[in-house]
């Protein structure tokens, strides 16, 4: 494994997987603006203050002075890193009407100078800016070339690392050529203006003995130095949560299998225009708050006072959370930046406030700044980026509307990257139209595949109950009628179950009469009965009564005879 | 090896105040050496100043005066400050930048090997 020294320059060492190679010199070439020079600066500056290497600044065209006024307002302050002898500058003048050449010469002053400022401080790194400029000063090219040559050897003897700027040339990659002396690795920065908007890139073009990322990765210059950005969307391997946060919305979770978006997630609303997706979104936001959470919310059509007061008005209050800090808006013109810029004031606010969800509405808007390739690269990197740090993303997205069931190209971009995809539409009736509400895709868990009416009530976003009538499921006008004649319906089965229970009710008062009659009537012949049944028992009872009283009769007559004998 | 040599015949009011800057014993620099001498002696007998210093020895000098190529020639006097670069054997060069007119008899051995 090639050894390499970190640059400490936002994102340039993850495009070369590990920074500059050690001992080596590095060429950085660019047209005139690219901030080669700034780069050069701050691999110094940052090797001096986070990896403890000194550093030699050997500028050939501007002046020590010149250069930390320049680099002052990013925070460099080259006079206090040279006092702390982690750096220093010599500044090279070469002026060509004070330059008379007599006779052979080497450029082995130069060699004195860098060998004994390097050895001043123990310097690791030395950045040459622009070399070139000697080209201008001494007219005799093949000895300038041979002791270029043996510059480059030099250094790479000495084992520092280096980097030499260069200005591009025509068709090829440095004015003087010098690609063909510095063929370590190879580094062009360009800046590119499409549609009036200005982006800088940045490409490794050659990196020997080691991989890298080839594409064109987009740089900014920021208040904090160069931050190239790819930066996390090298690879794909992030931690992923199994929490579960709410859409704000009791009855959209509902439709999702396990109640909600997962942490951490991202999720994309698209619809035509005026089908409430900054509602939706705001709603969300509302959402995140009300759980103590923070949440980050980029408006780019509203401002800030606006977004507020217009959601207000269907029941969500967002000012709390703006006063309690748990929210914070950031209105801008998408066309105020660049995309890169952009991302850069995302990725910057996102580290600053660390929230828990980002709100981004809408991203179409976006499209105005660059062009889609561009989107979608920004939007992949964004997506990352918010995945990496497991901050779950909103994004609204307005599509175009019309009957055709043609994709917008935004949604192609953005569908494949996110997790969960809301679609809102319009639904178009007889005279009026609706708003309706489907998942197009969730990603790791079951969701809902109907339609869901919806209504923005003063109490919020309302999910009405799906309701099917002969042709599928009406909305609307149609729901009214719909829902009127069910009632109708039901009034009518009602009556008629009533009318049933009354004729019941007749029934079995008709059936009780007859019961008691005939009750009535076996009564009275369970009389009759009775009677008869005494009249027998009295008859019998006389009847065994007088035949008693003869036995008596007879009894008590022999008893008198008895009596009488003795 | 020679850190700073003076040739100073009259160090009081030199009209001539020339500084040559060299490393070493290069081939390079021992021309130079050798061809400032004649020059000194030839046109300037008298009335200069030279000093040679050797940049291996004093390093730090070579950024305070603003080295590149070496050898260099620092013309400090008379007039405004000019730099010869290379082993000063373009002698016309040489004494056109010093201001100083070319002798007939020199002119032949402009390239003294």
């Amino acid at each position: 494994m090639l050894p390499k020294v970190r640059t400490g320059i936002e994102g340039l060492d993850e495009i070369t997987e590990g920074g500059l190679p050690e001992g080596r010199p590095t060429l950085i070439c660019g047209s005139a603006g690219c901030g080669k020079t700034l780069m050069g600066i701050e691999f110094l500056v940052r090797g001096a203050l986070e990896y403890g290497e000194p550093g030699v600044l050997m500028a050939f065209e501007e002046t020590a002075e010149e250069l930390t006024a320049n680099v002052a307002s990013l925070g460099f302050d080259l006079p206090a890193l040279q006092a702390q002898k982690l750096l220093r500058v010599d500044h090279v003048h070469v002026d060509r009407s004070e330059i008379e050449e007599t006779g052979e010469y080497d450029l082995e002053g130069l060699f004195i100078r860098l060998g004994y400022a390097i050895d001043s401080i123990g310097a690791k790194r030395v950045v040459l800016d622009t070399i070139e400029a000697l080209f201008g000063g001494f007219p005799n090219e093949a000895v300038l070339r041979s002791e270029i040559r043996r510059l480059f050897r030099w250094l790479k003897e000495k084992g520092v690392t280096t980097i030499i700027t260069a200005e591009r040339g025509d068709g090829t990659l440095t004015r003087q050529g010098l690609e063909e002396y510095v063929s370590d690795c190879v580094i062009l920065l360009d800046n590119r203006v499409i549609d009036q908007i200005t982006t800088r890139r940045l490409r490794v073009v050659k990196y020997r003995g080691s991989t890298h990322g080839t594409n064109e990765y987009p740089y900014l210059i920021s208040e904090d130095g160069i931050s190239v950005l790819p930066v996390t969307s090298l690879k794909l391997e992030h931690e992923v949560s199994d929490q579960i946060v709410s859409s704000g919305i009791p009855a959209l979770d509902e439709m999702f299998g396990r109640r909600g978006f997962y942490h951490g997630s991202s999720i994309l609303f698209t619809g035509t225009a005026g089908t409430a997706k900054t509602t939706l979104a705001a709603g969300f936001a509302h959402e995140v708050c009300k759980q103590n959470k923070r949440c980050l919310y980029f408006a780019f059509e509203e401002s800030p006072q606006q977004l507020v007061r217009n959601i207000r008005s269907v029941g969500i209050d967002l000012e709390p959370w703006l006063t309690q800090g748990l929210l914070h808006i950031e209105a801008s013109r998408p066309t105020m930046n660049g995309l890169e810029r952009h991302l850069v004031i995302i990725h910057k606010l996102v580290r600053e406030m660390k929230p828990d969800a980002v709100v981004i509405d809408p991203i179409s808007n976006l499209i105005n700044v660059g062009n889609m390739n561009e989107v979608s690269s920004m939007l992949t990197r964004l997506i990352d980026f918010l995945k990496v740090n497991d901050i779950t993303a909103l994004f609204t997205s307005l599509i175009s509307g019309g009957r055709t069931s043609k994709l917008d190209a935004t949604e192609e971009a953005v569908s494949s990257l996110v997790d969960t995809w809301i679609s809102v539409r319009d639904l178009e009736g007889i005279g009026e139209r609706n708003r309706g509400l489907s998942i197009l895709k969730s990603r790791g868990m079951s969701h809902s595949n109907q339609v869901r009416e919806f209504i923005i009530t003063d109490q919020g976003i309302q999910l009405l109950d799906v309701v099917i009538g002969p042709a599928g499921i009406v909305t609307g006008a149609g729901r009214l009628t719909q829902q009127l004649q069910a009632q109708a319906q039901a009034l009518a089965v009602q009556q008629e179950l009533e009318r049933k229970d009354r004729e019941l009710e007749r029934r079995r008062r008709v059936l009780e009469a007859t019961i008691a009659n005939l009750r009535t009537e076996f009564e009275s012949v369970e009389e009759e009965l009775r009677r008869i049944n005494n009249e027998e028992q009295t008859r019998q009872q006389i009847f065994s009564q007088g035949q008693t009283s003869g036995v008596s009769e007879m009894l008590a007559r022999k008893a008198d005879n008895q009596q009488h004998n003795q | 090896m020679e850190a700073e040599e003076r040739l100073d015949r009259t160090p009081a009011e030199a009209e001539y105040v020339l500084h040559l800057y060299i490393t070493g014993a290069t081939p390079n620099s021992s021309r130079a050496v050798r061809n400032i001498k004649e020059i000194c002696e030839l046109y300037l007998k008298g009335c200069y100043e030279l000093i040679i210093v050797d940049i291996y020895q004093q390093p730090a000098l070579a950024q305070q005066e603003q080295l590149i190529g070496v050898p260099t020639l620092v013309k400090k006097r008379p007039g405004l400050v000019r730099r010869l670069v290379g082993d000063l054997s373009n002698r016309e060069r040489v004494l056109a930048a010093l201001g100083l007119p070319l002798l007939p008899d020199s002119n032949s051995e402009s390239n003294n090997g």
